[in-house]
């Protein structure tokens, strides 16, 4: 069980992590949308170019129960081990967390002897997760320095408020809810944290009730989806201050803080305007000593003919471009924004986060557009929506589906699953890779992980 | 070397094992000076780091003095032994948590988080018997062949200097390692030299438990 050094993935800093070998393995969950006993299952896609099998499948393992939809997933341990205030440098990242956003369950799975064919070591069942935490839909895994966090959309009742529990990340014990004092945050959905600063970040979309069912329109017009993050103290697990975009800018998702753990700023996706249907990046960062947030990214929809568009986009004639994943290079020098309703990959420069540039546009699928690929004429449909950066921030991979209820709303025709990859230019400006598109057919995929840790995995307590 | 020379030595040799650890602190001290840019950062978190040891070291080194002076030093010695080898085996086998604390400690949060590390890693314990050992001996280096018992005064004394002499040394590694990594040689390595000392630490602490009793039982024999 012990190891004699620390894990080869582990990396004390950014800086060191942006030079980790490219991975060979990637993983994506492939979920179900037919609910006809079909079981979700990890996927393991081969992204080593000079292998023979590159761009395919190369293993799967279905979750052992049925009626789940899989989501987000995270690794047991990763870089945070080596910090230097709880250290644990000789645990092993083996273990992919995979919680279940619909059944509740948390499956266990070991990849370390065979890496194309993890298997399962433990089923966290939903009961005891009620049991010990109140909590339900667990949602975004994170390897913590002292545990696994583990965020959860809201009770098992279906109502708020979501928050966080830990996991220990040797016998994946559930030892409880994190929260000590929350304040009057009620909504969850992400969260991240500084490190370097003590300091966690969630995040807020809507409870249970508000997204198993599809969008709720009247309560999306009515601001009630999610629209404020929250600021904690990490260590005392305490609630310190609120950050409001403004009841307009609904549903406030993803977090992606500078992996530098002596910057203290991070950005944040906004889905959709209230006024004009446009999406927005926010920066949030630390000014003499308490945090601000600001708008620095705004995409505007595009108008669309009314035949063109789902019944619930077509009062608007047009198209939101719904961005609903991001994520920041380790380098803290690129931001990719997926826009999953106008099908565009977006890379933003944000050497500056107060001045993002953009510096290159892909698209595929989307709402109206319905874009090709080069390995896949199209029409497509789906959008960029998870989207994973590898460690040295040359490789991007994305997937289409957002989440089964909601695909049904603005995918009415049914999403087909894909993943694809693009190659960054250092520079700046990205093209997709030919060779690169896996088919997952009537099959949906979601979350991406790559073997020994990527842009949304690891943080780090050294600069 | 007499005897009494080649246990202080030790005593500070162990002060040095114990400052080379990542884990008693000097890594925590080399971060806080990374995270704030400054060399100046990574002297301040090294003194609160000491006392901390200090703390826990002094700890044990003063009951073993109290108990000292109510029992015989060799069945003190397979005491002691007796202890350090559970306190191992508890390591080995029991599931073990680090204690823990915010990275940005004050200089009250890295002393109590320093002496719980030490005192959970039983850096005490393993000090205890060269503190059991230098009663008698520095006794008999003075008083040969008198027989009556150091008084507590005494006793005191003597683990406050051993005290002293383990943390000086626990100190000079702590500082320099923190130092060489901050200027010169770099996070990387910690990704080679990172080694897993509690193995380490456990294996020494065993070894010094077996040879403690091995001591008390030739004593007595």
């Amino acid at each position: 069980m012990a190891i004699w050094r620390p894990d080869p993935t582990f990396y004390p800093s950014p800086r060191m992590a942006t030079k980790a070998p490219p991975e060979s393995l990637a993983y994506v969950v492939r979920l179900n949308p037919h609910g006809n006993g079909q079981r979700d299952a990890m996927c393991v896609v081969d992204v080593d170019p000079k292998s023979s099998t590159f761009g395919k499948v190369v293993g799967a393992t279905e979750m052992p129960y049925t009626g789940g939809e899989l989501h987000h997933f995270g690794w047991n341990a990763c870089s945070s081990m080596l910090c230097p205030n709880a250290p644990h440098p000789h645990v092993e990242r083996r273990y992919l967390v995979v919680p279940d956003i619909r059944s509740s369950h948390i499956t266990i799975l070991d990849i370390k002897e065979q890496p194309t064919k993890p298997h399962v070591v433990k089923v966290i069942e939903p009961g005891e997760l009620f049991e010990r935490t109140g909590y339900a839909r667990p949602h975004t895994v994170h390897c913590g320095p002292d545990g696994i966090y583990i965020s959860a959309l809201g009770n098992p009742e279906g109502d708020g408020p979501g928050g966080i529990f830990i996991l220990d990340h040797d016998t994946f014990e559930v030892l409880g809810r994190w929260e000590i004092d929350r304040a009057d945050q009620y909504l969850h959905y992400d969260f991240w944290w500084h490190l370097g600063y003590d300091t966690l970040i969630t995040s807020e979309w809507g409870t249970p009730r508000m997204v198993e069912h599809g969008v709720l329109g009247e309560e999306l017009l009515a601001g009630k989806y999610g629209h404020r993050i929250h600021i904690w103290d990490l260590h005392r697990r305490r609630h310190l201050q609120t950050l409001d975009l403004g009841a307009e800018h609904q549903m406030a998702l993803e977090l992606r803080p500078a992996h530098d753990p002596t910057k203290a700023y991070g950005f944040l996706n906004s889905v959709v305007s209230l006024k004009d249907l446009s999406a927005s990046i926010w920066l949030w960062h630390r000014h003499n000593g308490s945090w601000q947030v600001r708008k620095v990214i705004e995409i505007p929809a595009e108008p669309a003919n009314e035949e063109e568009l789902p019944d619930i986009l077509k009062p608007f004639k047009a198209v939101p471009p719904l961005v609903t994943d991001i994520n920041l290079t380790v380098d803290d020098r690129f931001l990719y924004v997926s826009c999953w309703g106008t099908g565009e990959l977006r890379q933003y420069d944000v050497s500056d986060p107060f001045n993002p540039k953009l510096t290159g546009t892909l698209q595929i699928g989307g709402i109206v557009r319905r874009a090709g690929h080069p390995a896949a004429a199209g029409p497509l449909n789906g959008g960029p929506q998870m989207v994973e950066v590898s460690r040295d921030g040359r490789r991007v991979y994305f997937t289409n589906s957002l989440y089964l209820p909601w695909d049904e709303q603005f995918y009415p025709d049914g999403i087909r699953g894909w993943m694809v990859k693009v190659d960054a230019d250092p520079q700046g400006g990205m093209q997709f890779d030919p060779n690169f598109f896996v088919d997952f057919g009537d099959q949906r995929v979601h979350q991406i992980r790559l073997q020994g840790g990527d842009a949304s995995s690891d943080s780090y307590c050294f600069p | 070397m007499d005897q009494t020379a080649w246990l202080w030595g030790s005593l500070f040799g162990l002060g040095l094992f114990h400052g080379l650890n990542p884990a008693m602190g000097w890594l925590f001290a080399t971060g806080l000076g990374l995270q704030e840019g400054r060399a100046q950062a990574v002297i301040y978190a090294l003194w609160p780091i000491a006392i901390g040891h200090a703390a826990a070291i002094a700890l044990a080194a003063f009951v073993t003095a109290l108990i000292g002076y109510a029992l015989p030093t060799n069945l003190l010695l397979v005491l002691t032994g007796v202890v350090l080898l559970g306190f191992s085996g508890w390591r080995l086998l029991a599931r073990f948590r680090h204690p823990t604390t915010r990275f940005r400690a004050s200089a009250g949060e890295l002393a109590w988080w320093s002496f719980l590390m030490a005192s959970a890693h039983g850096a005490g314990l393993m000090v205890a018997p060269l503190l059991v050992a230098m009663g008698p001996a520095a006794q008999h280096a003075h008083h040969d062949h008198m027989q009556h018992a150091p008084t507590i005064a005494n006793s005191m004394l003597g683990a406050t200097l051993a005290v002293v002499v383990h943390t000086a040394g626990m100190f000079a590694a702590m500082a320099a390692i923190a130092l060489i990594v901050y200027y010169v040689v770099g996070l990387e390595i910690l990704r080679r030299a990172w080694i897993n000392t509690d193995l380490v630490w456990v294996t020494v602490l065993a070894m010094t438990g077996v040879i403690a009793i091995g001591l008390g039982v030739w004593g007595m024999g």
